[in-house]
């Protein structure tokens, strides 16, 4: 069954095509890698499954509802259901990561501020940041940083996670720490979660179902094994990452 | 044609902007109207942008009270008016120089402020994930600093005004001998309270013009740190513009031809 879905959208920055009859089915309760060379247009599908990003054509279905057909203030009350980790995770400079990690929380419920002590702690203890909650974003590290931004991303318990390049630029060792973590708050939340990657082997370790992108639209879906052994060449040139073959350089 | 691409693409550019500028406006008059106001926010930019200003806006005022004064006492004591400096000095600083000097001044102090940082959070993403959280970047980024200049510009064309004022009598006096209450009984009788009170409001329309050019110009930001720079300047350009253009068309409906007679 799946939890959000792209039907034949198109969608344009300026005169370059990003996305041309792309779909893409989003399966509930798993984590869905989205894999394709860089600038294909994998993290403006993150940002219209979550309402960032209207398409030119097409229709984008999360739970149901066609956000295309979202009022604007609905579309704020339903993007408090989906949490987003970016790729520089996007902490807001000005706040500690507690207050980070708390607004959120202030902003959208009206927990007590015992309660959001206590959610925010759990969240960042979830992350292994427990002990960071009064540091400044200035002052953490690339890892931390991310992890910063799992922890916001999740502080609401949403339906659906979306990472963008949560690995991208760490050393092997975060980058296993991170994946591992992924996995986790996926099962913790007992939600969805459709992470980019261009990291091979983390993909292979989290991915429940991989989809690669390629000249606006999803060439290929399945299963990791089913991925490994697809017979389309541009997968094949992608995951042996050779410059001989269909993918122009 | 070339000329014609130019001129319809620089036209489709004023267009855009000046579209986007007055759409942002309107957001944030609703969200007011709404009293959809973070107040603490509001507070912490009313510090930021009108208390950290007071220094360079006092002196600036200062300068240009001291500076018109000493030409109105040398103008003035060749012609054997030595009575009409203080009110010369208080007309122009009330009306018009203690309004437009801070305006401008600030528009290059919290104008910059403004458009660096919305537009360094714009290419760090951190105004994508205030939307990612639903949050309104207009609640949470412009109403505060739009409320907040609303309330402190009057305050420091006030005290810009009074500063100027202070500052041309105490040159008067040193320079040209003209007593202290001879300056302020001609300032009393040729400046009266609604020329401050008017400068006052003028303060209103160029906080506005200061915190939405800054904030448009910040959100819009392409290209990392050379296009916050790209902002930062096009920020306190347009805005020194617009507070000039503004000034004139105030002046114009407010005093008419009053000046002029």
């Amino acid at each position: 069954m799946s939890l959000a879905s792209l039907e034949r959208v198109e969608l344009k920055y300026g005169e370059k095509v990003v996305l041309q009859n792309c779909s893409l089915q989003i399966a509930e309760g798993a984590i869905t890698c989205l894999i394709g060379l860089s600038g294909a247009g994998k993290s403006t599908i993150l940002r219209l499954l979550n309402g960032l990003r209207k398409p030119d054509a097409g229709r984008v279905i999360v739970r149901g509802i066609d956000l295309n057909t979202l009022h604007p203030r609905d579309l704020i009350e339903f993007r408090q259901r989906i949490g987003f980790a970016f790729q520089f995770a996007a902490l807001f400079d000005s706040l500690t990561l507690f207050e980070n990690v708390a607004l959120p929380l202030r902003e959208h419920t009206k927990m007590t501020s015992s309660e959001i002590n206590k959610t925010v702690m759990d969240s960042l203890e979830s992350v292994g940041l427990g002990n960071a909650s009064d540091r400044m974003p200035a002052e953490l590290s690339g890892g931390m940083l991310k992890r910063a931004g799992f922890a916001r991303a999740i502080v609401t318990n949403p339906d659906l996670v979306l990472y963008d390049e949560p690995t991208t630029g760490l050393d092997p060792i975060i980058t296993h720490v991170l994946t591992d973590t992924i996995k986790r708050l996926r099962k913790q939340l007992n939600g969805t979660a459709v992470v980019i990657s261009h990291d091979l082997d983390s993909i292979f370790a989290m991915a429940d179902y991989v989809a690669m992108l390629f000249e606006g639209a999803i060439i290929a879906y399945g299963t990791v094994e089913e991925i490994r052994e697809s017979r389309n060449p541009i997968v094949q040139q992608f995951l042996q990452g050779s410059e001989v073959g269909p993918i122009p350089l | 044609m070339k000329i014609l691409e130019d001129v319809g693409r620089g036209t489709l550019g004023f267009l855009e902007y000046s579209g986007g500028v007055a759409e942002l406006g309107a957001e944030s008059v609703v969200l007011l109207g709404r009293w959809r106001v973070r107040v603490m926010e509001t507070l912490n930019q009313a510090y930021i942008l009108g208390v950290q200003s007071t220094v360079i806006v006092l002196l600036t005022s200062l300068f240009t009270g001291m500076i018109l004064s000493l030409e109105a006492a040398n103008q003035a004591q060749t012609f054997g008016v030595s009575d009409l400096v203080g009110g010369a000095v208080s007309y122009a600083a009330s009306r018009e120089l203690g309004p437009m000097l801070t305006g401008v001044v600030v528009a290059g102090r919290a104008g910059a402020a403004i458009a660096a940082e919305l537009g360094s959070m714009a290419v760090t993403e951190q105004i994508e994930a205030l939307e990612a959280l639903g949050l309104s970047p207009v609640v949470m980024l412009v109403v505060p600093r739009l409320l907040a200049l609303i309330l402190m510009l009057p305050l420091l064309i006030i005290f810009a005004d009074i500063v100027a004022v202070l500052g041309g009598m105490w040159l008067a006096k040193t320079t040209a001998g003209i007593s202290y209450g001879s300056f302020i009984e001609s300032a009393r009788i040729y400046s009266h309270f609604p020329d401050y009170l008017k400068g006052m409001f003028k303060g209103i329309f160029f906080a506005i013009i200061i915190v939405l050019v800054g904030c448009y110009q910040g959100f819009n930001v392409r290209g990392g740190a050379a296009g916050v720079g790209k902002a930062t300047t096009g920020a306190v350009v347009v805005s020194i513009i617009l507070i000039f253009a503004a000034n004139f068309m105030l002046s114009f409906i407010m005093y008419g031809t009053q000046g002029i007679r």
